[in-house]
């Protein structure tokens, strides 16, 4: 069965991004540190057609599926080209242990035209499970094999992909700042800005189009809003004092932040454009790092109204908050998970800085890495995986662990340091 | 003639302080800025206003501007208004006892140079979060503000922000690095010197 085109305007979006020539530098380097048990082996053939490196699809399906570690590739996948047919041969496949075996077609026509053709079969009963044509321009191949990717994940898994997301990050490199935004692979990173006075706090409005984000440029914490597709940056919250922390509610049309205009740091909300400024709480503390839950009910934050940081939870249409952490001293930069049940935070524990998850209906609380300056987690929108910034050999990285703490992994660049990241929306 | 310009610039400044309150709940409109090029430091004029004209009693000396350089005995080394940094212990936003003659002499200037503007930038070392780190900073920056309110210095002239851990001055980590990040640093836009 295939199916016509989708994700062709989708496809189209990424375009607009591409192009990332010359930016070597700040690609990212992955590297996986661990691994997960009960992993479905899978079966990846070379597609046919893919004659040359740039049309390697299924190699970048590969990749994508072991990288999130809940697949395991099976002996002899991509080592030769299965043939593209509605009934291939699946005994050899099942001999090495295979669940699924994934084969495909990609072509290039005399005018440039791209088709990518694939198909997913069930290793044991020979039905088959997937099918999608995609013709896209042959620069959205990687773009055609993550989307493939998205769909084996969550046909196997039950889980949505998020290969074709994109996240954000800080590069430090000497006195230089770049805010960058790569595909989640840490494939085609560009900056999006570039300056010598620092950037922080970069986050992804819900539709993936703006990042909102600190910058220092001028003389101090000033929130701006960048639409992506336009080289434009929009100061939205440049009150007296220091203007930080920034996050976007669901609805995409307002950001909490915090404001120090009347003394202290507070929370307050503005509209996406800077108008409307109003208070979201009020307290003789220091209140920051808000963060929306994916349902827009929740609003969490970090507090030292009781003595030290701790982190709190209050209705975002305001009301009493409540405390969530209580061991330490130390607790601070939450993130939460789509799905609204799991908190991320980073914890001191004996002098050291380290990524902490809260199931929040047991309040069990694990700590998942065991390094000493993690900082800034940012969860993956599926809810699977944590992307934060640490420290590796003295060197800023970013990591990624699985919420179970199972697969780590580790994204560095050649020169300079990573800081800062945010993993971007779903994007369809 | 120089006396005339310098008269016009001081009227300038008067009005300025005459017209151009500015009330907290109000911001800069949004700026845009070509995200494209490297975004050079804006250099965006203070809107801060005094809360009355200033008293014609209060003559600006600017005498001692011309012998010393744009930034006169703010940047003369002899005198205490040249130490622009007070130091902070490990999580903690209080003035230390030993810095007070310090603020006392900002905050003198301050209230004898009533067109001075000051911005104040908190910073923290390294440890923990950007964002507390920033509020932090901010904590210190503020204590300033409000000691050298209490002594003289008009609230509208001083701008209190912090840079968090964004701006070490020293990059290493030991303890020495740390205490020398841990501090309020003073910048002064005063007649000739913009330090903001």
């Amino acid at each position: 069965m295939v199916r016509p085109c989708k994700g062709l305007r989708w496809i189209g979006v990424f375009l607009a991004w591409a192009g990332a020539a010359g930016y070597a530098q700040a690609q990212l380097e992955i590297r996986i540190v661990g691994g997960g048990g009960n992993q479905i082996p899978i079966a990846v053939g070379a597609f046919a057609g893919e004659t040359s490196e740039a049309l390697q699809v299924s190699r970048v399906i590969a990749n994508d599926l072991t990288r999130s570690g809940r697949f395991r590739l099976v002996e002899g996948s991509l080592a030769t080209v299965v043939p593209d047919t509605d009934s291939p041969s699946l005994g050899e496949w099942r001999a090495r242990g295979a669940d699924a075996l994934v084969l495909g077609t990609t072509s290039v026509d005399a005018s440039g035209r791209a088709e990518v053709r694939y198909r997913m079969f069930d290793a044991t009963r020979g039905e088959q499970l997937l099918g999608t044509a995609y013709r896209p321009g042959a620069p959205q191949l990687r773009a055609t094999a993550h989307r493939i990717a998205d769909a084996i994940y969550e046909k196997l898994t039950g889980d949505r992909g998020v290969f074709s997301t994109r996240i954000a990050y800080i590069v430090k490199n000497g006195p230089r700042f770049e805010l960058t935004v790569a595909d989640a692979d840490g494939a085609n990173a560009a900056p999006v800005l570039i300056s010598n006075e620092p950037i922080l706090s970069p986050v992804w409005s819900p539709d993936g189009r703006s990042l909102a984000y600190v910058s220092l440029q001028n003389k101090k914490p000033v929130v701006y809003v960048q639409r992506l597709a336009e080289r434009r940056q929009i100061a939205v919250a440049n009150f007296r004092g220091s203007n930080s922390a920034p996050a976007w509610a669901p609805d995409g049309q307002h950001l909490a932040v915090v404001l120090t205009r009347d003394g202290g740091s507070q929370l307050f909300m503005i509209n996406a454009d800077g108008s409307g400024a109003r208070r979201l709480a009020s307290s003789s503390a220091i209140d920051t790092e808000p963060i929306f839950s994916a349902d827009g009910q929740w609003l969490y934050f970090t507090s030292d109204r009781g003595g030290a940081p701790q982190i709190y939870r209050m209705p975002a249409a305001g009301g009493e908050p409540h405390r969530l952490t209580f061991e330490g001293s130390y607790n601070v930069s939450p993130a939460i998970s789509a799905d609204g049940r799991i908190l991320a935070y980073i914890a001191r524990v004996g002098g050291q800085f380290r990524l902490a998850v809260m199931d929040l209906e047991s309040r069990q609380v694990q700590m998942v890495t065991d390094t000493s300056q993690d900082e800034s987690p940012s969860f993956a929108p599926n809810g699977k995986v944590i992307l934060y910034a640490t420290q590796s050999a003295g060197r800023g990285t970013l990591a990624a662990v699985s919420i179970d703490g199972r697969l780590k992994q580790t994204l560095s660049v050649a020169a300079g340091e990573v800081r800062g990241p945010a993993w971007g929306p779903f994007t369809q | 003639m120089r006396l005339t310009l310098k008269l016009a610039a001081v009227l300038a400044a008067l009005l300025m302080a005459a017209c151009s309150s500015t009330p907290t709940d109000q911001q800069k409109p949004a700026e845009v800025v070509d995200g494209q090029a490297t975004p050079t430091s804006q250099t965006t004029a203070p809107t801060t206003g005094a809360d009355s004209p200033a008293n014609p009693g209060q003559a600006i000396d600017l005498t001692a501007r011309t012998t010393n350089g744009p930034g006169g005995e703010l940047t003369d080394p002899k005198s205490t208004l040249s130490k622009r940094s007070v130091y902070f212990n490990f999580d903690e936003y209080s003035v230390r006892e030993e810095f007070r003659p310090l603020i006392q002499a900002h905050a003198s200037f301050l209230a004898k140079n009533r067109d001075a503007r000051m911005l104040i930038q908190g910073n923290t070392d390294e440890r923990g979060s950007r964002e507390y780190n920033i509020a932090l900073g901010q904590r210190r920056a503020e204590a300033m503000k409000r000691m050298m309110v209490l002594l003289g210095a008009q609230e509208a002239q001083i701008d209190a922000v912090s840079l968090g851990k964004e701006k070490p001055r020293r990059e290493g980590h030991t303890e020495a690095d740390w205490a020398e990040n841990r501090r309020g640093e003073i910048l002064y836009n005063s007649g000739a010197l913009k330090e903001f």
